[in-house]
C-alpha cells in the first residue's frame, strides 16, 4: 500500500473511505451471520426435539423406549424396538440388494460399456432419482408386491429350514418388499459415487495389470475395486442413511404392524413409518413418543452420515485432493445422483 | 534354461487358462446382469406409470378439484387442479426463501469462509442437513411453527420444512460452481478497483449463473417431489387455495392419501397425479442438464 508516503491520520488515494467499504462489511458480516444461523438452527432443532420428546422418555426411560418390545398405542405403551429392528431389517436388505447391483452398473459402465453408451447409461439408472419417494410407494404396492408374493411364498416354503427367512405365511406388504423398494431407491446415490470413484483410478495401474497379463475381470478385481473400496463404502453408507430416514414407501410398503416380525415376509414397522401413519391422530404421551422416534432416527441417520464422510473423504484423498469425488459425494447425496457436476 | 521356447510355445506360457477365462466371462457376465437388474426398475416404473396414469388424463383430470364423491351419486371423483397448483405454490415459496439464503451461505463459504475452522463447520452442518430425512424437516416445523405457535397448518410452514430440505443442496451445488470461477476474474476485477461486493455480485455471480441455476433446479425437482415434510405442515385440503396461510393441498400428498384410499377410483387417480407428477419433476430435471451442458463451468 501506498501507507508509507501518507502522512499519519490521512488516507492513501488508494484508500476507500470507511463509509464506501460499510458495504463489503455489512456483506462479509452479513453472510457470516447467515451461515451462523444455519448451524444454530440445526443446534436449535436437536434441542426442540429432545424436549418434545422428553414425556416418552419420563415414562418409559430412554433404555426402556428404545430397548422395549411393545409398541400398544391404545394401552399407552411404547416401546419403539419393534420399529428400531423394521428400520435396521429394511435397510440392511436395501443395502444387500443395492449395492452389489449399484457397484456392478458402476463396473460396467466405467470399465466394460462401450464409450458411446456410458453417458446414456449413466443417465438411465440417475434417473431413478427423479422418481418421488411416493411414487415408489404406489408401485411397490400395486405392482411389485402382489406380483412377487407368490415368488416369495414358494422361497419361503421351500427354504423353510432357515430361521430368518423361511416357514411362515408370506404377506403382501412385508420387510423384504419394503427393502427391496428401497435397495432400487439408494441405487442412483450408491452408482453415482462408485462411478466417480472408480473414474479416480490412475489409468497406470489398470494398465500395468493387462501388460502383467490380467484378464478384465482380473484387472477390475486388482486394480480398481480395491482402489475404491473406500468410496465404494462412503457411497454405501450414503445410501444406508438415506434408506434408514426413508419415510412413504416404507409407511405404504411395510404392512404398519406394531410388532416383530417373525421373518422376512413378515409385516412390520419402522420408526420414519410409524411416524408417518401414526402423527395425525396422536396425542399426549403417543405424541411425544414418536418425536422420540424421530429423535432415534435423527442421531441414527447422523451416525451413518458421519461414518460415511470418513470414507468418502479418505476416497477422495487417495483420489487427489479435493476432486471429483467429494463433489460427487455432496452432490451426489443431496441429488441423489442426479448430480449436477456428473 | 534350455534351449529357447518357439515363438507359439512361449505365447503359450502367456496366455490365459481356460480356468482364468472362464472366469473372465463369468465375472462379466455378473456384472451385465448387475448392470440390467439396475435399469429395469426405471423401466417397470415409467411402464406401469403410463399404463395406469394415462389413462386417467383428460381435459377435466387437470381442471377439477379432487372434491368428488362418488358415495353420494357424483359422477366424477375430480382431478387433481388443487394439488398441481398447491406443489407449484408451495415449492415457489420454499424456493423464494431457501435460494438466496442458499446461494449466499455458498459465497460466503467460498469468498470468505475458505478453509477456515468455521467454514469447515458451516460445511460439516450442510452436509448433516443433507443427511437429515425429510420426515425429520417436517416435525421440526411442526415443533417450531405449530406447537411453536399454537396455530394449525398452513401452506408456507410447508414451504418452510421444503426450503430447510432445499437448502444444502442449493448450498452444495452453488459451491462447487463458485469454486469452478477462475480467480483471474476476481483478481482483474478487484486490481480495477472495484469492492468486494461488486466484484461477487458483478463478476463471481453472473459467472457462475448457469451452473447454479441447474442445482437450483435439482433441488426444486427434489422439493416438488416431497410428501414426508408436507404431511403435517401443510396438510392436505381438496379444494384449489391461493391462500399460503390456509390449509394447501399438494401432488404427493394427494398421491399418498388417495393411495391408501380403498375406492379403485381414487388409486386410479393416484396414478394419474404420480404420471403428472413424475413428468414435472423429468422436465425440471432435463432443463437442468441441458442448462449444465451448456454452461462453460460445471
Amino acid at each position: 500500500m501506498a501507507a508509507a508516503s501518507t502522512p499519519i491520520g490521512e488516507r492513501s488515494l488508494l484508500e476507500r473511505s470507511p463509509i464506501a467499504r460499510l458495504p463489503d462489511r455489512a456483506l462479509k458480516y452479513g453472510l457470516t451471520a447467515l451461515s451462523a444461523l444455519l448451524l444454530a438452527l440445526i443446534v436449535y432443532f436437536f434441542i426442540r426435539l429432545i424436549g418434545q420428546a422428553r414425556p416418552a422418555f419420563a415414562k418409559e426411560g430412554v433404555l426402556g423406549f428404545i430397548f422395549t418390545n411393545d409398541w400398544n398405542v391404545s394401552a399407552e405403551l411404547f416401546g419403539a424396538l419393534p420399529l428400531l429392528v423394521g428400520t435396521l431389517i429394511t435397510s440392511a436388505l436395501a443395502l444387500l440388494i443395492g449395492v452389489p447391483v449399484a457397484v456392478a452398473s458402476a463396473v460396467y459402465v466405467t470399465e466394460l460399456c462401450p464409450r458411446r453408451l456410458r453417458p446414456s447409461l449413466a443417465m438411465l439408472v440417475e434417473l431413478l432419482a427423479a422418481v418421488p419417494s411416493v411414487v415408489y410407494g404406489l408401485w411397490g404396492i400395486f405392482f411389485l408386491a402382489p406380483k412377487l408374493q407368490p415368488i416369495e411364498q414358494w422361497v419361503a416354503d421351500r427354504l423353510s429350514f432357515i430361521p430368518f427367512i423361511g416357514g411362515g405365511l408370506v404377506t403382501i406388504p412385508n420387510y423384504f418388499v419394503t427393502g427391496l423398494v428401497l435397495a432400487i431407491m439408494i441405487l442412483p446415490i450408491v452408482s453415482a459415487i462408485s462411478r466417480e470413484v472408480m473414474a479416480t483410478v490412475p489409468a497406470d495401474h489398470k494398465e500395468a495389470a493387462l501388460a502383467l497379463g490380467a484378464t478384465r475381470w482380473e484387472m477390475i478385481r486388482m486394480a480398481v475395486l480395491p482402489y475404491c473400496r473406500s468410496g465404494i463404502v462412503g457411497g454405501a453408507m450414503l445410501g444406508l442413511g438415506r434408506a434408514i430416514g426413508e419415510a412413504i414407501a416404507v409407511a405404504l410398503l411395510i404392512g404398519d404392524a406394531p410388532k416383530l416380525g417373525a421373518h422376512m415376509f413378515a409385516q412390520g414397522y419402522t420408526l420414519a413409518a410409524a411416524i408417518v401413519n401414526e402423527f395425525g391422530e396422536a396425542q399426549g404421551v403417543h405424541r411425544s413418543a414418536l418425536f422420540a422416534a424421530g429423535l432415534v432416527l435423527f442421531v441414527l441417520t447422523l451416525i451413518v452420515n458421519a461414518i460415511a464422510r470418513v470414507f468418502v473423504a479418505r476416497a477422495a484423498r487417495v483420489g487427489g485432493g479435493r476432486g471429483g469425488v467429494e463433489n460427487a459425494a455432496g452432490g451426489g447425496q443431496v441429488l441423489g445422483g442426479a448430480a449436477a457436476g456428473a | 534354461m534350455s534351449a529357447p521356447a518357439h515363438g507359439a510355445e512361449r505365447l503359450a506360457r502367456f496366455a490365459v487358462t481356460p480356468a482364468r477365462r472362464r472366469k473372465d466371462t463369468l465375472a462379466r457376465g455378473a456384472i451385465l446382469t448387475g448392470t440390467v437388474l439396475a435399469v429395469i426398475p426405471l423401466l417397470l416404473i415409467v411402464y406401469y406409470l403410463l399404463l395406469k396414469g394415462l389413462g386417467t388424463w383428460s381435459v377435466s383430470f387437470f381442471t377439477t378439484d379432487p372434491t368428488g364423491n362418488t358415495f353420494f351419486g357424483g359422477s366424477s371423483i375430480g382431478g387433481i387442479k388443487s394439488a398441481i397448483l398447491g406443489t407449484v405454490e408451495i415449492v415457489a415459496l420454499a424456493s423464494a426463501i431457501s435460494i438466496p439464503i442458499g446461494v449466499g451461505v455458498a459465497v460466503w463459504l467460498v469468498e470468505y469462509g475458505r478453509a477456515s475452522a468455521f467454514a469447515k463447520a458451516v460445511r460439516f452442518f450442510v452436509d448433516v442437513l443433507t443427511g437429515v430425512p425429510s420426515i425429520l424437516f417436517g416435525l421440526f416445523v411442526y415443533i417450531v411453527l405449530i406447537v411453536g405457535t399454537g396455530t394449525t397448518y398452513a401452506g408456507w410452514k410447508g414451504s418452510v420444512a421444503l426450503s430447510l430440505l432445499m437448502l444444502p443442496i442449493v448450498i452444495r451445488s452453488a459451491e462447487v460452481v463458485l469454486l469452478l470461477v477462475p480467480n483471474a476474474l476476481r483478481e482483474s476485477a478487484l486490481a480495477l478497483g472495484a469492492p468486494r461486493w461488486r466484484v461477487i455480485w458483478s463478476v463471481v455471480l453472473p459467472a457462475a449463473l448457469p451452473g447454479m441455476v441447474t442445482g437450483v433446479l435439482l433441488a426444486i425437482a427434489r422439493a416438488a417431489g416431497e410428501t414426508a415434510p408436507l404431511l403435517f405442515t401443510a396438510a392436505a385440503t381438496l379444494g384449489t387455495s391461493f391462500n399460503l396461510g390456509g390449509f394447501m393441498n399438494s401432488l404427493p400428498v394427494q398421491i399418498y392419501k388417495d393411495v391408501t384410499s380403498p375406492t379403485t377410483a381414487v388409486v386410479d387417480r393416484a396414478w394419474g397425479a404420480a404420471l403428472t407428477l413424475v413428468v414435472m419433476i423429468l422436465i425440471l430435471n432435463v432443463i437442468a442438464r441441458v442448462i449444465a451442458r451448456r454452461s462453460r463451468l460445471a
